[in-house]
């Protein structure tokens, strides 16, 4: 392995001179993206399919076996799709709209460490740097209502927005327990601090809180509330047509992996086994079950709960989660502090 | 030389965007270019090395307090050719705060060439996280609680501002109410003879 990437980098730095770095950064996020774009296009069909089953329904089964070809039709159905522009949008806002809620969701796989080398950018501040980054998706979302120049956009956008502004508190506030324990912003280190027990155990209330936050901020299912197609046709996408949709789709789909790798290693121990004796799987493999129980539980959510009303949603969020995780900082805090671990 | 250009690329989109700030007519634009000229302030400060600086500028600005504007100028529809009318006339009082502003500005760049104090958080070779909140923590402890104090009336002064005197006969939805009912409490069978029920 070592000597591949040694051929690769004299290989490289010959052929582009000095630019090679700059390139290489390229190659290495396409080499990242590449597995997020597939996943997210399965996961389409693993909702619809899991939902299905749930329902005791088949689901798509026509294309290929066990319609697994069915993501590939969708996507070329989209693109041959003519992008219907409506005539008093706000051409320039409403194009770049869709771009930037989708942006974020890729751009945040720069700090997953998929074990302890694998990682493109190994920052300290990396959970500041994905709440950072995750909290620009809400820009996406406003802009597209407001350049649709519709009044179903419109009010879903503003609901959006005002719904992710408050569940980031709350779900900032759940991971500042697992920062307390881990002494470290850095998601390696936080990994790392979980190897005797994951902190799912010690701070479960908050794993719980923080499941039901990111689904929320997600706009998923019982908090779907931007796009109650009963209320509002489809909320902020309902002026967009063809692949400017399926981009907010993709956007969404790419976020709820994100932040379903993002709970496996802030709570479930990341690329950790959760035996010892289990540690001659490859962490990859640990962090990927992982993601994908966490979606599955998405995907059971949805089809399991009606929607919420908004001022519910509201009063979960800033009465319920956030007082109470507030008191559980203030708890970790003092435990921490007379058990002397901190 | 990467790091060179970086640097160019984000002071120069920086300073474009907040041109396009002002001159913009559409006030959403403004905000919009306002939100850019964050992104790339914060693009220069991880080249400086302050990636937490950087990270809460992103989060506290761009995420809550430019989100929070864009709620509002959307939502206002300000008809900003009425306000432009009578500019012309503040602008000499526009210029003189301008002049006043650059003047602190200089002031502070000045002193900071001057002194020869190098920032604590860029010697010591801890996370700039660990630095900055050690000495927020020792050496700064009373501003910074003072700080707080302050941002903490304005919160409570914003809440008391909006409250109102509820309504005489309003309903409110009590959840734990909801929740603690029980089925003899809800429900009650009756036996309907035939033909008699409503």
């Amino acid at each position: 392995m070592a000597e591949l990437l040694e051929f690769i980098h004299g290989f490289g730095g010959d052929l582009f001179g000095g630019l090679w770095p700059l390139v290489w950064t390229v190659v290495k996020i396409g080499i990242l993206l590449a597995p997020v774009m597939f996943g997210v296009t399965y996961l389409t069909y693993a909702e619809r399919r899991v939902i299905g089953a749930m329902q005791i329904r088949v689901g798509p089964n026509r294309i290929g076996i066990f319609g697994l070809l069915q993501p590939l039709a969708d996507a070329v159905k989209l693109f041959f799709k003519e992008t219907v522009l409506p005539s008093k949008i706000d051409r320039p806002v409403f194009l770049i709209a869709p771009v930037l809620t989708m942006a974020p969701a890729l751009v945040c796989w720069a700090v997953i460490p998929f074990s302890p080398e694998l990682v493109l950018s190994d920052i300290n501040v990396g959970v500041l740097f994905i709440l950072a980054i995750s909290s620009l998706g809400a820009y996406g979302i406003l802009m597209s209502g407001w350049a649709s120049n519709s009044r179903y956009a419109f009010l879903g956008s503003m609901r959006s927005a005002a719904q992710m502004v408050s569940y980031e508190v709350s779900m900032g506030f759940t991971l500042i327990p697992v920062i307390m324990l881990a002494g470290s912003l850095n998601l390696g280190d936080i990994v790392e601090s979980q190897k005797d027990m994951w902190n799912m155990i010690p701070l479960f209330p908050m794993f719980i809180i923080y499941f039901i936050s990111v689904v929320a901020e997600t706009n998923r299912a019982p908090f779907d509330l931007p796009e109650a197609e009963a209320e509002l046709v489809a909320g902020f996408i309902t002026e967009y047509s063809a692949m400017a949709s399926g981009m907010f789709f993709m956007g969404e789909y790419a976020n709820l992996i994100l932040v379903s790798a993002m709970g496996s290693i802030m709570f479930l121990g990341g690329w950790l086994p959760p035996l010892e004796i289990l540690g001659f799987i490859p962490g990859l493999i640990w962090l990927a079950l992982k993601i994908c129980f966490l979606l599955f539980v998405f995907l059971w959510i949805r089809a399991t709960f009606p929607r919420y009303r908004y001022d519910q949603l509201m009063r979960l969020g800033w009465k319920v989660f956030l007082p109470f995780s507030l008191f559980w900082v203030f708890l970790t805090g003092a435990v921490l502090h007379l058990t002397g671990l901190a | 030389m990467v790091e060179q250009l970086t640097f160019y690329l984000f002071a120069l989109v920086a300073v474009v965007a907040a041109l396009r700030v002002i001159t913009a007519r559409n006030p959403v634009h403004s905000v919009l270019f306002l939100v850019l000229t964050f992104f790339s302030m914060s693009g220069i400060f991880v080249l400086l090395g302050a990636e937490f600086l950087a990270a809460i500028l992103i989060m506290v600005y761009m995420g809550a307090v430019a989100i929070l504007f864009l709620f509002v100028v959307m939502m206002l529809d300000v008809d900003f050719t009425q306000l432009r009318k009578g500019a012309i006339n503040h602008l000499p009082l526009g210029i003189a705060v301008g002049i006043v502003i650059l003047v602190e500005l200089a002031a502070v760049a000045m002193n900071l060439h001057l002194s020869g104090e190098v920032n604590p958080a860029l010697v010591e070779q801890v996370p700039n996280t660990m630095a900055i909140g050690k000495i927020l923590y020792t050496k700064y402890l009373f501003p910074f609680e003072i700080a707080s104090i302050v941002l903490l009336v304005a919160l409570v002064g914003a809440v008391v501002l909006t409250l109102r005197k509820p309504r005489p006969g309003l309903k409110r939805q009590v959840i734990s109410e909801q929740l603690a009912r029980t089925r003899e409490q809800s429900v009650e069978m009756k036996k309907v003879a035939s033909g008699e029920g409503a």
